[in-house]
């Protein structure tokens, strides 16, 4: 049989089209915004005050964020994958609805539950005297808030995928559940969770509206990328390209690094 | 906004079954000044315009049944860069001559800015004043949690101006997007205080206390208004712009807590 593979003739028509249409909507702003830059500012714009802070206020905690999202979210997805407790549909809609919820709700439903009115946050205050708005770790926790679904959903996903039979495996072998969860389906999963890390730190990384109406914007503390680039818009559209092409240079370097470090060829980063 | 499309097609629609009408002499617009006014009127208004402009705007459409009002109020500085960017408007009102001074320096203005309102600043508090705050100079304390806006926006170079002329440094915890997201901290209880205009205070209602400080009559915000050169509808962009200095648009500018321009 020397019929020819469908890989040997390229792309078929109905798949290329609307392919090269995706990729044309998806880089066609990015190219506008290369060609729009002023190069020529490129260099004081980036030596501004402000601009350096920002950024590393951006990638720490973005990362922590992640971090935080792998900690917990992790155990929820093997949860909504692996368990049998009741009502897990209803579960795995409600951790998802951040999904869904714009922002700007979102961050007003994290100030009723810990702003210092807030349910838990009232509480806080009144105990310690600690308020959590207006801090780096209410940054962290809004982008938690918004980024942490999306890591759920891939390594459940991950999860489901996963060939469940080398887990039944190690349980005749007599391995406990955690065992098996640590020597067996992590490792199996491994790819997947990485993916999710992946997508969980570019969505709390570009995380803008939530940030700013829970953790405010104060340069330094809470103001990430996003939000200089938000305001640099107001007032001088130029400098906001420029923090908008840094913030895209950095991440798209930080993602390639990974890749070629971590996630190896196969992973989808 | 998704709706825009639907209800150009609407008001299309009652144009032109009111040409139809007037056509046929079954009816005939019910003022002179009114006749030909139909459409959609976009108004692009700071945000502190938010609550008197909604209602001149109502007040318009009465007045005129076949035109429809549709807002975008946003920071001034927003609004500026969005005009700047080709954005769809008829009318543009900021709330300092600074964020106009871009548009009509981009020369999308077809009319020269005219002056309609003032407005100063004013220490807003949550009510009950749970920061004790009896004056500027609380707000250039480190352990209060201060909002003031972001120097980029109108109300926060307000700001830092009345902070210059008190001599004061100022200690905010957060520096915001615009005078209404300032004020939504103190709504929510979530600041001491912050320094807002003292129309914000009126319109917030009784969640929100207002404590007026000496130094707020030196930095005075003007509000200028335009027609923009683009205008989609400059007929009703011109009636708009009419209603908001005419008499009666003073007189809701005034119940709402601005000053004469």
């Amino acid at each position: 049989m020397s019929r020819r593979r469908p890989r040997d003739g390229g792309v078929p028509a109905p798949l290329l089209v609307p392919a090269l249409l995706a990729v044309a909507f998806l880089v066609l702003p990015l190219a506008g915004l290369v060609v729009r830059a002023p190069w020529s500012e490129l260099g004081p714009q980036l030596t501004r005050p402000g601009v350096g802070e920002a950024l590393r206020l951006s990638l720490v905690s973005a990362t922590l964020a992640t971090l935080v999202s792998l900690l917990l979210g992790v155990p929820l997805a093997w949860v909504l994958a692996r368990s049998q407790v009741r009502g897990r549909s209803v579960l795995r809609a409600l951790v998802t609805v951040p999904l869904v919820l714009p922002p700007v709700v979102g961050g007003v439903a994290l100030f009723l539950v810990l702003g210092r009115q807030g349910v838990i946050g009232r509480w806080l205050f009144e105990t310690t005297g600690f308020s959590l708005p207006f801090t780096t770790a209410a940054v962290v926790v809004a982008e938690t808030f918004v980024a942490m679904p999306f890591l759920v959903i891939s390594v459940e996903g991950a999860l489901r995928a996963a060939d469940a039979r080398f887990e039944d495996a190690a349980a005749t072998l007599g391995a406990d559940r955690w065992t098996t969860f640590r020597r067996v389906t992590l490792p199996l999963v491994a790819p997947g969770i990485a993916a999710g890390a992946v997508l969980c730190w570019a969505r709390a990384l570009g995380e803008f509206v939530a940030t700013i109406t829970f953790a405010g914007n104060f340069p330094g503390t809470t103001q990430t990328m996003p939000l200089a680039v938000y305001l640099a818009l107001q007032r001088d559209p130029d400098a906001a390209i420029v923090l908008s092409l840094v913030l895209l240079a950095v991440s798209l370097a930080t993602l390639l690094l990974l890749r070629g470090r971590w996630l190896g060829r196969g992973a989808t980063a | 906004m998704s709706e825009r499309p639907v209800h150009r097609a609407v008001s299309a629609a009652v144009a032109a079954l009111v040409a139809v009408l007037v056509l046929a002499g079954c009816g005939a617009p019910r003022s002179g000044v009114g006749e030909g006014l139909a459409g959609t009127v976009t108004v692009f208004a700071a945000a502190s315009l938010t609550e008197v402009f909604t209602e001149l705007g109502e007040q318009l459409e009465d007045d005129h049944p076949g035109l429809d009002v549709q807002f975008n109020f946003a920071g001034s500085s927003a609004l500026a860069t969005q005009l700047t960017q080709g954005a769809p408007a008829d009318v543009f009102a900021s709330a300092d001559t600074d964020q106009m001074d871009v548009v009509t320096n981009n020369g999308i203005v077809s009319t020269a800015p005219a002056l309609f309102a003032t407005n100063t600043l004013e220490i807003a508090v949550p009510a009950g004043n749970p920061g004790e705050i009896t004056g500027l100079e609380d707000l250039a304390d480190p352990d209060r949690t201060i909002a003031l806006c972001a120097p980029e926006v109108p109300c926060g170079a307000a700001a830092e101006e009345v902070f210059d002329a008190a001599g004061l440094t100022a200690a905010p915890d957060t520096l915001e997007e615009d005078v209404r997201a300032a004020l939504t901290k103190v709504t929510l209880g979530e600041v001491d205080a912050a320094l807002v205009y003292a129309t914000d205070v009126r319109a917030a209602g009784d969640a929100v206390q207002g404590i007026e400080f000496r130094e707020a009559a030196d930095v005075v915000n003007g509000y200028p208004i335009c027609t923009l050169t683009d205008a989609p509808n400059p007929a009703g962009a011109r009636a708009f712009a009419e209603l908001v200095t005419s008499r009666a648009g003073r007189e809701a500018l005034a119940a709402a807590g601005f000053g004469a321009p």
